[in-house]
């Protein structure tokens, strides 16, 4: 059984179609690209799956249950964790808090614990607090010892959005949807990022669903890419396959002036 | 980032989850129970005018006219708030104190024509001065507070000057209770030629309820024209939809916005001018309750829709006017009229929890839609 | 680095710019009449400070003109310009701005004397105004009076600047000092009470410091203030140090000696002020509730009032004899557990409808709901019930060994107020460090992604208005006991927004800073039904909150004593370019070794 799978799913915006029927699948321990040009409705694509919009017609199948149209905590919950196109972090929280909220679905003490300080209550904190700087060490050096303390706001760019992928991190999901993780970053950067997302798999067992622009990064480390364009499949295979495909080489750069002639 | 499908705002109006949390159930038992209550209390009232019981036809008349001049002030008033909120995306608190301060320096205006004869002489032109005072006021203070404490918030988080204008509105109202003290002061008696009633279509009509209807329907007019075919008007509308572009065009954004809040202060004049024909007292806690109307009634139009204000307005006013006796006292309620805010209230809690976007549709600013 | 000196930069802002007096000393003359106009200097003038030249009327007044004169010779220094020096031309503007001010306040004083018909609109314009605003020296006097008075009082602000900082520094100190010795007279009074040598030595019997006391306050003040600094670690930064574990041991030590404090004082003070306290009490008990909905979860609740309801009128349903509908007659004891019951439900009533609401319409809805309760509770339908606009009387105190504690006997009835406070303080810095703190402060952040990362908003929510809802209701419960009755005028929606004023001006997020906030607000200036220690401020406290709440939003919307977090987040471009330059113009990205 596919960990994830989409039936025919649709959702408009006002008069806009920004999915018109799309089927997806992933199995579990895939790394799958989700590319095409702006505005094919990728970003959407997410924000359907994780909840954020109900979708207007299919099914979102994640281990067997229809998730469609649940609340985004549920499906946090559920298993699903995503990050977002423009990192959206709690700025004013530190890093370490950044990611202990990440553990807020997968804790339970409430506010009983805290105000008498339950035994059970310190425990729990401990392990979010170890947790924490445990996922946190996945990132080598560049998120630990006086970073724990910072400010989010304070960080660099590429460091905020390892933040935000170390958050995902923290919510325990089975699945993660990656949004653009690469954008804005430069070469360096981009490869030590790559090698993150095959280790989030080899490493940490996760599945990953990734939308992407760099070419290179989804050459490298995917094992499937899909192509959507005004919000549909239109090709789907190995990179090699989908960067040779006409119809996908039309979407991105256009059709050539003779045939229009015709 | 172009505003694509793609990079669609990932916030907007989150549509939740199709299966029914308890949030949902109880706002559905309190959608039911308020439909409960309003039928029964219309059957109610139904049955004993029927029986011949409660109040006559001529009495809901009455209401109904009271309830319309009533509106048409709270529509005047609500302009300011929307106009406001469709710029700059807040609630400014301290429009009720802008109305206040209109009806509390008109007074002066009205005891002095009083006093020396002018207001029964020659009553249109005292009324005329009484109006022009309280508007010049009422604009005056409303820039002063836009130019000394909003000003400098422009872009801050919403609550931010949310809270300003709160502490604007008690400044204001203990200004005014220092000058003037904390008594209510009356205006002189309508000058005769507006006491008494007019019969339209066979129905007793109280003629300082038609002079505050007419009055409002003309501002209307002026203020409909104002706003669509004037430049300063297109310039506010921009302004409006979205102030970075309208300044790359070449609109002076600063001096926009502080028209629209000479504009809305003007309204509030007017609407300070209707409250003295309609009630008389004035005191500096005159503005508190009514503005809280008025934000209920350009919420209930549609915030940021002119027209929807002043239709928001007048429904407020009616259901105010004649929400208690009809619902309330068909429900065997004793002593509804001081019931009429808590009317009033619950109109306000019903229509900000289930219909926000108000029943003619907001129109906000492209930030505030973010 | 070059200098340039752009002309523009040095003339507009120094010197006899025309412009520049004109308009500061107009706006401080209207500020001037405005004062007089609304009865404030009359009223302070009751107050003196130093008898028998100084009251806090012409201190008032007169701190216009000075602030005038010292923002005529400010200079801000910017980066790579030429900072202009300040030249006695600075003082002659300043002068001439401060003369123009106490101008506008003497012609206002003729016109007042002229046109006697003003008193019918504007009844403050009395010829006692008159009076005391010339200095009882007469309309003609009083003109070249004021106008010189303020001109002096200007080059006092201006000549400010010169002052070396340290000097200025224990200056500023000590001016303050004596202003706050002779304001806690009453306090300062019943605290030596077994050592009357004290009081009698600072006042006079008219009240407020002799001119001896007043200088010898000045100069210890002034000593202390010039010779300690630099060897005592100031309090406010104690507690805003960044080092965690550092930061938790001086807050500890501030709350044991806060506490030690707290269990002796009253033994000193007399009822009055004990009666003071009490209303602190209450409201610091209801500002922590607040803060928790609003300086922690992010949600403005202007309703907040009606939790308080809630609280006081179910305890006197319960307690009350009187009670019309059912009358159990249980004791304080007793009640209390089903008044946190109550609260909670209300708490649960008031938040669901608004889970989804956006920030300020979720302000109105609660503002809306206050004033429903209020109105419900007052009307004649519902007084089977709950008295009506008669209310509830004979609410008896908080049973103690067979004897009752209520108000009249407010030396012991303050120290339950302020044990549950106490309580309250401990609930609020326990919840903050959890997990449900930190699920609100995310929820506070940014709400979308809270419920993205699997934070459930909606329990959350519920959460904080619940707690809020009790920690009003402790507040409720104990007003109930103290007065003895209820009558719905207390609670208005004034008193939700005064709490509103005491979390944001005193720091919203942070316990000590409510605390700060409710002990100089409500303390010094009063609640809104209550008196301060300062009762002339009566008619214009709530004018002042005003005020301060506008201040406070155009200036340091984090409050007087910020939690560093909040701090943080309205002055993040300031932070980060502070960050900036610390790391010598590398952001601090220099990660150890092996990145």
């Amino acid at each position: 059984m596919a960990l994830l799978e989409t039936k025919g799913l649709k959702k408009s915006f006002g008069g806009l179609q920004a999915i018109g029927g799309v089927d997806f699948t992933i199995d579990e321990g895939e790394i799958v690209s989700v590319i095409g040009p702006n505005g094919a409705g990728k970003t959407s694509f997410f924000n359907v799956i994780s909840g954020l919009f109900p979708p207007d017609e299919g099914r979102i199948i994640f281990e067997g249950v229809d998730i469609a149209g649940h609340a985004p905590s549920q499906i946090t919950k559920a298993g699903i964790a995503r990050t977002f196109q423009n990192v959206r972090l709690f700025p004013n929280l530190t890093v370490l808090e950044n990611v202990k909220v990440g553990q807020h679905c997968r804790t339970h003490r409430g506010m009983f614990g805290a105000i008498f300080q339950t035994p059970a209550f310190r425990k729990e904190e401990r392990e979010i607090e170890e947790k924490a700087k445990e996922i946190l060490s996945f990132f080598g050096s560049r998120l630990v010892g006086y970073r724990f303390d910072q400010p989010a706001f304070v960080l660099s760019y590429a460091n905020r959005r390892r933040l935000e992928i170390a958050r995902a991190m923290a919510t325990e999901p089975t699945l993660l949807l990656l949004d653009e993780p690469t954008a804005g970053m430069n070469p360096r950067e981009t490869v030590e990022l790559t090698e993150l997302i095959g280790k989030l798999r080899s490493e940490k067992g996760f599945t990953v669903v990734m939308i992407e622009h760099d070419m290179r990064v989804v050459g490298e480390v995917s094992d499937r890419v899909v192509v959507l364009d005004h919000g549909v499949k239109i090709a789907e295979g190995s990179y090699q396959h989908v960067s040779t495909n006409e119809h996908v080489i039309e979407a991105y750069l256009g059709r050539p002036a003779e045939e229009k002639q015709a | 980032m172009t505003a694509t499908v793609d990079t669609a705002p990932e916030i907007a109006e989150v549509k939740r989850s199709f299966r029914p949390t308890w949030v949902d159930l109880f706002l559905w038992a309190i959608r039911i129970g308020a439909i409960i209550i309003i039928a029964a209390g219309l059957i109610g009232s139904i049955s004993k005018f029927i029986a011949g019981e409660g109040p006559s036809a001529r009495q809901w008349g009455d209401l109904i006219v009271a309830g319309l001049s009533q509106g048409a002030m709270y529509g005047l008033l609500a302009l300011g708030y929307s106009m406001v909120y469709g710029v700059l995306g807040f609630i400014n608190f301290a429009h009720g104190e802008v109305f206040m301060s209109g009806a509390m320096v008109g007074f002066i205006s009205a005891n002095w024509l009083f006093s020396n004869g002018m207001w029964n002489a020659n009553p249109f032109l005292a009324l005329f001065i009484v109006l022009v005072v309280a508007m010049f006021t009422s604009t005056l203070v409303a820039v002063l507070v836009e130019r000394i404490a909003y000003r400098r918030l422009r872009g801050s988080p919403r609550l931010i000057p949310l809270i300003t204008s709160i502490g604007v509105s008690f400044f204001l109202q203990y200004t005014f209770a220092g000058l003037f003290g904390v008594g209510v002061r009356s205006y002189p008696q309508a000058p005769s030629v507006f006491s008494g009633a007019v019969s339209l279509f066979g129905f007793p009509v109280r003629k300082t309820s038609l002079l505050v209807i007419s009055v409002a329907v003309l501002s209307m007019i002026g203020l409909w024209y104002f706003v669509t075919r004037t430049k300063t008007g297109r310039a506010m509308r921009a302004v409006a939809e979205d102030k970075e572009i309208a300044g790359l065009m070449g609109i002076d954004v600063d001096k926009t916005i502080v028209t629209v809040f000479a504009v809305g202060g003007a309204m509030a004049g007017v609407a300070g001018l209707m409250w003295a024909l309609l009630f008389r007292g004035v005191s500096f806690f005159t503005g508190f309750i009514p503005g809280i109307k008025a934000f209920t009634a350009a919420v209930l139009g549609g915030i940021g829709n002119l027209v929807g204000a002043m239709g928001g307005g007048v429904l407020l006013g009616l259901f105010e006017g004649v929400g208690p006796l009809l619902i309330l006292d068909g429900l065997g309620i004793p002593g509804v009229s001081q019931l009429k805010d808590v009317v009033a209230f619950a109109a306000l809690v019903l229509v900000l929890v289930f219909r926000p976007s108000g029943l003619f549709g907001e129109q906000l600013g492209s930030e505030e839609r973010a | 680095m070059t200098t340039v000196t752009t002309p523009l930069a040095t003339t507009a802002t120094t010197g006899l710019n025309l412009r520049r007096i004109l308009k500061l000393g107009l706006l401080g003359g209207l500020g001037m009449v405005f004062i007089t106009a609304i009865g404030m200097l009359a009223a302070f003038n009751r107050r003196l400070l130093i008898t028998p030249i100084l009251s806090l009327g012409y201190l008032v007044l007169f701190s216009l003109p000075f602030l005038i004169g010292h923002l005529m010779a400010r200079r801000v220094e910017k980066e790579g310009v030429a900072t202009a020096p300040r030249t006695s031309a600075d003082v002659v503007a300043a002068a001439v701005a401060g003369g123009l001010a106490g101008f506008v306040a003497g012609l206002f004083a003729i016109l007042v004397n002229a046109a006697p018909g003003l008193r019918g609109t504007l009844p403050n314009l009395s010829p006692a105004l008159v009076e005391v605003l010339t200095l009882g020296m007469g309309v003609g006097i009083g003109l070249v009076l004021l106008t010189v008075l303020g001109a002096a009082v200007a080059a006092l602000g201006a000549g400010f600047h010169w002052l070396p900082p340290r000097i200025a520094r224990a200056v500023s100190v000590a001016a303050q000092s004596v202003v706050a010795v002779a304001v806690f007279e009453a306090v300062i009074d019943d605290l030596f009470d077994w050592f009357k040598t004290i009081p009698n030595f600072l006042y006079a019997s008219r009240g407020g410091l002799t001119i001896l006391s007043a200088i010898v306050v000045f100069l210890v003040a002034g000593g202390l203030a010039y010779f300690l600094p630099g060897r005592i670690p100031s309090l406010r930064s104690a507690l805003m140090v960044e080092d965690e574990s550092k930061r938790r041991r001086n807050s500890l030590i501030a709350a044991v000696v806060v506490t030690l404090i707290v269990l002796v004082i009253p033994q000193f003070l007399g009822g009055v002020l004990n009666e003071l306290l009490t209303n602190v009490g209450l409201f610091l008990l209801m500002g922590l509730g607040l803060n928790i909905v609003v300086g922690h979860a992010g949600l403005l609740d202007l309703g907040y009032v009606a939790f308080f309801a809630v609280g006081a009128y179910t305890t006197a349903v319960l307690t009350s004899p009187l009670s019309p509908f059912f009358a159990p007659e249980m004791s304080w004891w007793q009640a209390f557990p089903l008044v946190l019951i109550a609260a909670a439900i209300a708490g649960i009533l008031v938040g669901t409808p608004v889970i989804r609401m956006r920030g300020d319409y979720l302000a109105i809805v609660t503002l809306g709901f206050g004033e429903i309760v209020r109105l419900l509770l007052l009307s004649d339908w519902l007084s089977p019930y709950f008295g009506g606009s008669q209310g509830i009387r004979r609410i008896p105190g908080i049973g103690v060994g067979g004897s009752e504690i209520g108000g009249t006997s407010i030396n012991l009835f303050v120290y339950f107020t302020l044990a549950l406070v106490a309580v309250a303080a401990y609930i609020s810095w326990r919840l903050e460090d959890s997990r449900v703190g930190r699920a609100w402060a995310a929820l506070r952040e940014d709400e979308d992604v809270a419920e993205a990362v699997g934070v459930d908003t909606v329990k959350a929510k519920l959460q904080a208005f619940v707690t809020g809802a009790i920690l009003a209701s402790f507040a409720g419960a104990l007003f109930s006991a103290k007065v003895g009755s209820v009558f719905t005028n207390s609670f208005e929606i004034l008193v939700s927004i005064v709490i509103l004023v005491v979390v944001i001006v005193g720091g919203m997020g942070n316990i000590a800073g409510v605390a700060v906030g409710a002990l100089v607000l409500i303390g010094v200036l009063g609640g809104p039904n209550q008196p301060g220690l300062l009762q002339e401020f009566g008619e214009f406290k709530l004018l002042i909150y005003g005020a301060l709440l506008v201040y406070m939003m155009l200036q340091r919307p984090e409050g007087l004593l910020p939690s560093a977090r909040r701090a943080q987040e309205l002055h993040q471009e300031e932070f980060l370019q502070d960050a900036w330059l610390d790391k010598g113009g590398q952001l601090a990205e220099t990660a150890p070794k092996g990145a």
